[in-house]
């Protein structure tokens, strides 16, 4: 006699899939560098937020100046010093992350879809489409791209958005390549090949079913990528192209900082250290995410 | 071989004529106006109608462009209209301080990353690997020109040991030009103290450049030299009672370098485009200090030659690269 063995098959069920964000949450705990690249990201992304509502001396960060108390030494009243206008470096600092977070997050996010549409295409299409795209992204890639977002800054005119342009430029063909070598290595893939058979257009299969199965090298990339463009944010500040006094930018914050060195040094410590731990959180973070997401790269 | 070498120079030749069409069509596009810059605020009209004449700006674009490229061959490569002299003249002569700083900021990242990494690799989780790892984070964060400033504020302000900018006293005659690089040039007229001279003023902005790839060489070769030493082969070696000191030197470091020579021969190009900031911070009279200078003028002929020269620099660079990849690695020989 045999006995009836009922068939469970398990559902996938929606705590299946919040397993799976547990245990990849385990997994970035477990590096407590990870963690604090995280706390500090969160943190200057809150302070970025409420910059405007928290700052010591609002009426210096739209301008206002006090020449009464100018290179005040830092004090309890104004934490990182005063400056040559006799305005309070921490107030300023404070809201220069606005600027750079902004631009920095900008500037990646228009590289990845710029670069992932230009590296779908080449990848999916192949033949000449690629060979030219491509052709012009090596081209791209050979350029010193400071110099290149530079000079684009500079003839586009000072201002936010001309310097976010500018610096998108010179950043998606990385992400062309990387998205290129991804698509044609999913485009053999069974499922991709079942979805064409099923009369799927090249959008669709695209959209739909290549580029979901590429989103972590991508995610990976972007958050390691978000320190360099918040680096070269600053130093295109730094240099005098980009945003204009009296924005607070910390590139240009240090550029200014730099005619009253040595005497007047924490004018340029204190822009020059946030620039250095928003490049090193938002690297910690990345390096984290590249272990959670993608395991074959980890070292 | 050499028939490698001939093959990928040939290559170059389409390359580099896409990067002037692209370089020019990029200049051209962009808006702004170098000659009424140049010219002044008080120029008329017909001043300025002749200054472009002069230039060319006034023929179409393709003309301009066939003009530039039979130019360009000829050594020809524009006339800068702020400083109103030839381009490949100007280029000449800050080239040698660029590359002098780039090479001295490369000799001291791969002189200490290396034989640092393929330490910290031996000693896994020592006290140097954990202090080297951190800095090593730090380093690849830290700003450039930030670096420059704090070391400008301690060693030449704060300290008084090294020179605060420059390249070289004005008050002195620098040693005479054979290589252009003020080191090596006083070495070769045998005269010491010219040597301390530039030596003491290249110091603080190669080390400023240096930091960052120094981080990332030493942990590219921890990390490929632990992947090396957990081959086959190293146990093999060790099983035959091969020295620890012969099996690194001798067997794991040649292999443990391909992936090493990439991220040196990447920083090539890294470095001299960041030559902008540095120069900028230690009035470097370079390649990059010149570019800034023409960008914010916006004097086109400058910026597309400076482009170009690192970019042919870079070019250069991959291919000692691809075959230096056939010196350690003899799989990657070259028909």
């Amino acid at each position: 006699m045999t006995a009836e063995i009922p068939i469970v098959i398990p559902a996938r069920s929606r705590s299946a899939r919040m397993e799976n964000w547990g245990r990849a949450f385990y997994r970035f705990r477990q590096s407590w560098l990870s963690v604090i690249g995280l706390t500090i990201v969160v943190a200057l992304v809150l302070i970025a937020i409420f910059a405007p509502y928290i700052v010591p001396f609002p009426e210096h960060v739209v301008g206002g100046t006090n020449t009464a108390s100018r290179f005040q030494p830092p004090s309890s009243s104004a934490w990182f010093g005063t400056n040559e206008l006799g305005q309070d470096v921490f107030s300023l600092v404070l809201v220069g992350s606005r600027i750079s977070l902004f631009s920095g997050l900008a500037v990646v996010v228009i590289a990845v879809v710029f670069g992932t549409a230009v590296g779908a295409i080449a990848g999916y299409f192949g033949g000449w489409t690629d060979e030219v795209l491509m052709r012009i992204t090596d081209l791209l890639l050979t350029i010193p791209s400071l110099i290149l977002a530079m000079a684009v800054a500079a003839a586009l005119g000072s201002g936010v958005f001309n310097m976010i342009v500018a610096i998108s430029i010179t950043w998606w063909p990385a992400y062309a390549r990387l998205v290129r070598g991804e698509v044609i290595g999913k485009k053999e893939e069974q499922f991709v090949v079942a979805a064409h058979a099923l009369g799927a257009g090249w959008a669709r299969i695209l959209g739909r079913h290549i580029l979901p199965n590429i989103v972590s090298p991508i995610v990976v990339k972007a958050s390691l990528d978000m320190g360099f463009a918040i680096l070269t944010v600053a130093s295109l500040g730094f240099v005098g192209i980009g945003v204009k006094p009296p924005t607070p930018e910390w590139g240009t914050l240090l550029s200014g900082a730099r005619s009253y060195l040595p005497d007047y040094w924490w004018t340029a410590v204190a822009p020059g250290m946030a620039i250095f731990l928003a490049v090193l959180a938002f690297n910690l973070l990345g390096d984290g995410l590249r272990d959670v997401l993608d395991p074959k790269a980890r070292r | 071989m050499f028939l490698f070498i001939l093959r990928r120079l040939i290559f170059l030749i389409p390359i580099l004529i896409g990067l002037t069409l692209l370089l020019f069509v990029v200049a051209r596009l962009l808006p702004g106006d170098p000659v009424g810059l140049a010219a002044g605020p008080n120029a008329s009209a017909a001043m300025i109608a002749q200054l472009r004449q002069q230039f060319g700006l006034d023929q179409p674009l393709p003309v301009q462009y066939w003009t530039y490229l039979t130019g360009l061959v000829q050594g020809d490569w524009g006339t800068s209209v702020f400083t109103r002299r030839p381009v490949f003249q100007d280029i000449l002569e800050y080239l040698p301080a660029t590359l002098e700083l780039v090479f001295a900021a490369l000799f001291i990242a791969v002189v200490l990353g290396i034989p640092l990494g393929l330490l910290t690799a031996v000693h896994r989780n020592g006290v140097l690997d954990y202090v080297t790892r951190t800095l090593a984070l730090g380093g690849i964060a830290m700003p450039r020109f930030f670096l420059g400033l704090m070391l400008q504020l301690f060693f030449a302000a704060w300290l008084g040991w090294l020179p605060l900018a420059g390249r070289y006293p004005f008050i002195e005659s620098p040693p005479e030009t054979v290589t252009g690089f003020y080191t090596i040039d006083a070495l070769i007229a045998g005269d010491l103290y010219a040597f301390q001279i530039a030596a003491a003023h290249l110091a603080l902005p190669a080390i400023a450049m240096a930091l960052s790839p120094l981080a990332t060489i030493m942990r590219m070769m921890r990390a490929s030299t632990i992947e090396v030493l957990q081959q086959d082969y190293v146990m093999t070696e060790r099983a035959l009672g091969l020295s620890n000191r012969l099996i690194l030197f001798k067997y794991v470091l040649k292999n443990a370098m391909s992936s090493t020579l990439t991220v040196i021969g990447l920083y090539v190009s890294w470095l001299l485009g960041g030559t902008v900031l540095v120069e900028t911070v230690f009035d470097w009279p370079g390649l990059g200090l010149y570019a800034t200078q023409a960008i914010l003028t916006q004097d086109f002929m400058p910026v597309i030659g400076v482009t170009l020269v690192i970019a042919i620099i870079y070019l250069l660079t991959m291919l000692v690269v691809d075959v230096l990849y056939g010196v350690f690695n003899p799989k990657v020989r070259y028909a």
